[in-house]
């Protein structure tokens, strides 16, 4: 403006120039401001290719091809006399599911057909029949008509069906895509709720792969964290905010906390992995190392929104106890706790989600092994739901794909859940003073 | 007694002392004249009784259980006469005794070593015992010594409380003893490390190839650990990913914090915060699945030659990683400005934009750069999408297309599967870790001073 008025020119000739420059001026607001929009704008396209990338990868893998077989527990066939233990651990269960897909299709020949044929169910249905005729020993002999999981190629090759006319054959022959149009549509094929993926654990077979076992080592895993995290870093948070003094012990601990908020999470995996399993000896792989390690992760996002939290709470709070004679700890753990325990716990719900989606440091520690056992206790070996996504993003077989995506649907369910209640719980008791 | 029995019966003894020292606090109360002539409330008798019972006796039994396992070893390893000079030998060796002690060894079973097993089960049994005993005369003894102390002049409430305050000091000193963990930690592998390979060459080589030779006439397995390749490459994807997420970033603060009504801002906030909120794990999924087969066929299709695992794709999703996180830190920052600089710019006829451009952004900038470097931090320790989607081959290439590979790649790949830890290969993940703590340390300490510093200014 100075260099304007300054210089020797007519009040019209300056109207004239800022109103030439005013049309510029005002597209390039416009620009800015859409620049804004776009941002946003690509922020949350962002959100959304990646759900629904996500979800129609997923929503398959929660129904399963099965397929109804007459099996018949012929004695002779098993090779075995009676039910009993013993028996079981040897007899012929897969010669039972043989016999019955011969049964349905009785002209196949040769031993590749054969083969070929075989192959239309899941290697595991075998180990259903044995456990079936352990819980009811009176069926040997009988027959009966029961659904087993189908292989995978033919899930994934009955599920490409729906999309197009012609199906993705893969692995998967002609003469075997020919049995499954007729199996299809005599209704013996049939897409049924997939249950085995949420009562199995981890498996080499895509059909018989679950989340069983890695939900509960996800489990054991935060409740080590929280039962460790919470209390102390309560406990830091209360010190540090109502007791400690002002002096450079203080600001260490302070710069500390900061800064380890901000070390990447698989340095603490390399702790976990130098200090607790090298050094405590503790067991590879169990949900308690996980947990000692995501508890030293945790702790500064829990202490950093407790202080949050004891800070909110205002100070004429504290002055009316004093007045009333009570001692500083009485003050603190008598009223200042109670007031700001809703915002404690927002903080700790969000970092037990942080916990709960956390990979990197789990891997050092072991937790990456293929186990398939669901984990009894917090020394059993397990996995965790992340580090199963990670299990299973790697896998070549294309049934894996869509099992993976329906994990990762299941953590972020529980993500979101998680998220949902802090944001609930810090809504409904949070108090304006 | 087994460990969790003794555990329990500590509580049990414990909830006893409460309630005794409660009792004995009211009856000395009652004959010199009720409960107003105790120096404290009973609750507090009763509290000091219990820590006198529990809190020593919980304690050694925490030590014992640390240091248990390694006083037997050392003593069962002790009294062996010809034992193996090698440390794997010596593992070995441990390992076959406490097998043997536990009943699943087959195989040649010399009488040294029966007799070594023996030695160990009975060292166990003792340790068992002698565990039980000191812990329980050390609960009974300290918590009837307090019970006996009990009076109404003993200041009960004080004791109580100072202990507390311990407690809770120890509970703040927890952050200082992980830093202090991880620094031995990574520090003395990654010494181990460079007694094999020098610093110089780890810090300068141009050649990563960590798999080392089992045997002396085995065929390209050289081992070197020239670690410039991994750095450049996490330098690729980090810029990548801070070319996303820095305009994206800020752009969208600067439009939630200045521009967007209520509504807007009310809605858009939480949905772009949904991105933090979503494990690395899926993000790398998406990488991998998703984005490196579009862009591979992308650049196909404009002639380019281009990897199925490139640092673009990692590089990308890993900015839209760091969006919210760029977005928020920027936003605080901004709405930080104090309201006055605004209304002084737009009083003297500037547009809006003009006054984020020219008033608030140069005043928020420490904030901003301080806010970035925290993003860099991350970037540079991100693990799980470079992981999925970066690749594993040492590529010395600023090609955006190729694959790369980064140093949290590589300790994930050193590290998982089996180790012997004393082999440079393993050690090198260590030496990795220390550069790439190091380095987030120097970012995260510049940027905390900045953004403190910056927000004093306003306070």
């Amino acid at each position: 403006m100075t260099d304007l008025t300054q210089s020797n020119l007519t009040q019209k000739e300056v109207r004239e120039r800022i109103e030439s420059r005013l049309a510029s001026r005002h597209r390039k607001e416009k620009i800015f401001r859409g620049f804004g929009i776009a941002s946003i704008a690509f922020g949350i396209l962002a959100v959304v290719v990646l759900f629904t990338d996500i979800i129609s990868k997923g929503s398959s893998a929660f129904v399963q091809t099965d397929i109804e077989l007459n099996v018949t527990y012929d004695p002779a066939v098993l090779g075995i006399d009676t039910v009993d233990d013993e028996s079981l651990a040897w007899a012929n269960f897969d010669a039972v599911i043989r016999n019955a897909l011969r049964e349905r299709f009785p002209d196949v020949s040769g031993r590749r057909d054969k083969r070929e044929l075989y192959s239309l169910v899941s290697n595991g249905a075998g180990f259903e029949l044995r456990e079936r005729l352990q819980q009811n020993p009176e069926l040997l002999g009988k027959t009966e008509t029961l659904w087993f999981n189908a292989d995978d190629d033919v899930d994934t090759y009955v599920k490409s069906l729906s999309k197009s006319e012609e199906g993705f054959l893969g692995r998967t022959s002609e003469q075997k895509a020919g049995w499954i149009k007729s199996l299809l549509a005599t209704g013996e094929l049939e897409k049924r709720f997939n249950t085995t993926f949420f009562t199995n654990g981890d498996s080499r077979e895509p059909e018989q792969a679950g989340i069983r076992a890695a939900l509960m080592g996800s489990l054991f895993t935060l409740l080590v964290t929280l039962a460790l995290s919470f209390p102390i870093g309560v406990a830091a948070a209360i010190y540090l905010e109502e007791f400690a003094p002002k002096n450079r012990w203080t600001d260490l601990i302070e710069v500390n906390i900061n800064n380890l908020a901000a070390v990447p999470s698989i340095v603490f995996g390399l702790l976990g992995l130098a200090i607790f399993i090298n050094f405590f000896e503790l067991p590879r792989s169990a949900p308690l190392v996980g947990g000692l390690v995501l508890t030293l992760m945790t702790l500064p996002t829990i202490i950093i929104s407790s202080r949050a939290a004891l800070k909110s709470v205002p100070p004429s709070i504290r002055e009316a106890a004093m007045g009333m004679g009570a001692s500083r700890m009485q003050v603190v753990l008598h009223h200042v706790l109670p007031l700001a325990m809703p915002g404690m716990l927002t903080g700790a719900i969000i970092g037990m989600a942080q916990a709960l989606g956390e990979t990197a440091p789990l891997l050092m520690i072991g937790m990456v092994a293929f186990i398939v056992d669901v984990p009894h206790g917090i020394t059993d070996p397990s996995t965790v739901l992340p580090v199963q996504i990670f299990l299973w993003a790697d896998s070549p077989e294309r049934a894996f794909v869509e099992r993976t995506s329906a994990a990762i649907m299941v953590l972020l369910a529980v993500l979101i859940t998680m998220n949902t209640c802090a944001v609930w719980l810090r809504k409904k008791l949070e108090r304006r003073w | 007694m087994q460990t969790p029995t003794l555990f329990a019966l500590l509580l049990l003894l414990i909830l006893v002392a409460y309630g005794t020292g409660f009792s004995r606090a009211i009856a000395a109360a009652r004959s010199s004249g009720g409960i107003r002539s105790l120096a404290s409330l009973p609750s507090y008798y009763g509290v000091h009784t219990a820590l006198w019972c529990g809190l020593p006796a919980l304690i050694i039994l925490g030590c014992w259980l640390v240091f248990d396992d390694a006083i037997i070893r050392a003593m069962v390893m002790g009294s062996i006469a010809d034992k193996p000079e090698s440390i794997a030998g010596q593992n070995l060796l441990y390992a076959q005794i406490q097998n043997l002690a536990a009943g699943n060894l087959v195989g040649n079973v010399t009488p040294q070593l029966q007799d070594a097993a023996a030695h160990l089960e009975s060292l166990r049994a003792s340790g068992r015992w002698m565990q039980t005993a000191l812990i329980l005369i050390l609960s009974i003894g300290l918590g009837a010594y307090a019970f006996l102390r009990i009076s109404p002049e003993m200041r009960a409430r004080e004791k109580v409380e100072k202990v507390l305050r311990i407690i809770l000091l120890a509970c703040a000193c927890a952050a200082i003893f992980t830093t202090v963990g991880i620094l031995l930690s990574v520090l003395f592998e990654s010494l181990r490390f460079f007694q094999s390979v020098p610093v110089t060459e780890f810090l300068f080589g141009l050649h990563w190839s960590p798999q080392m030779a089992l045997r002396a006439d085995q065929v390209g397995s050289s081992g070197a650990f020239g670690a410039v390749p991994l750095f450049t490459g996490t330098l690729l994807v980090s810029a990548i990913a801070m070319f996303v997420a820095v305009p994206v970033g800020l752009m969208s603060a600067i439009y939630l914090a200045e521009y967007a009504g209520k509504k807007v801002r009310s809605v858009a906030k939480p949905l772009l915060e949904i991105l933090a909120g979503v494990p690395t794990v899926v993000y790398g999924f998406f990488a991998a699945l998703t984005v490196a087969p579009f862009i591979r066929d992308l650049a196909q299709s404009m002639g380019l030659q281009a990897s199925s695992e490139s640092a673009l794709a990692a590089g990308l999703v890993m900015g839209v990683m760091i969006i919210p996180f760029v977005s928020s830190l920027s936003d605080d920052v901004i709405n930080a400005v104090p309201q006055s600089l605004r209304d002084g710019a737009l009083g003297l006829g500037s547009t809006k934009s003009e006054t984020v451009r020219k008033v608030v952004i140069p005043a928020a900038l420490p904030g901003i750069v301080g806010g970035v470097l925290l993003a860099v931090s991350r970037a540079i320790g991100e693990t799980m999408i470079v992981v999925m989607a970066a690749g594993l081959a040492a590529n010395l290439t600023a090609n955006p297309l190729e694959s790369v590979t980064t140093v949290t790649v590589q300790i994930v790949t050193l590290l998982v599967g089996d180790q012997e830890f004393d082999s440079p290969k393993t050690l090198a993940a260590f030496a990795l870790g220390l550069m790439l703590f190091i380095s987030t340390l120097i970012l995260n300490f510049i940027a905390l001073h900045v953004v403190k510093k910056y927000r004093e200014q306003y306070d």
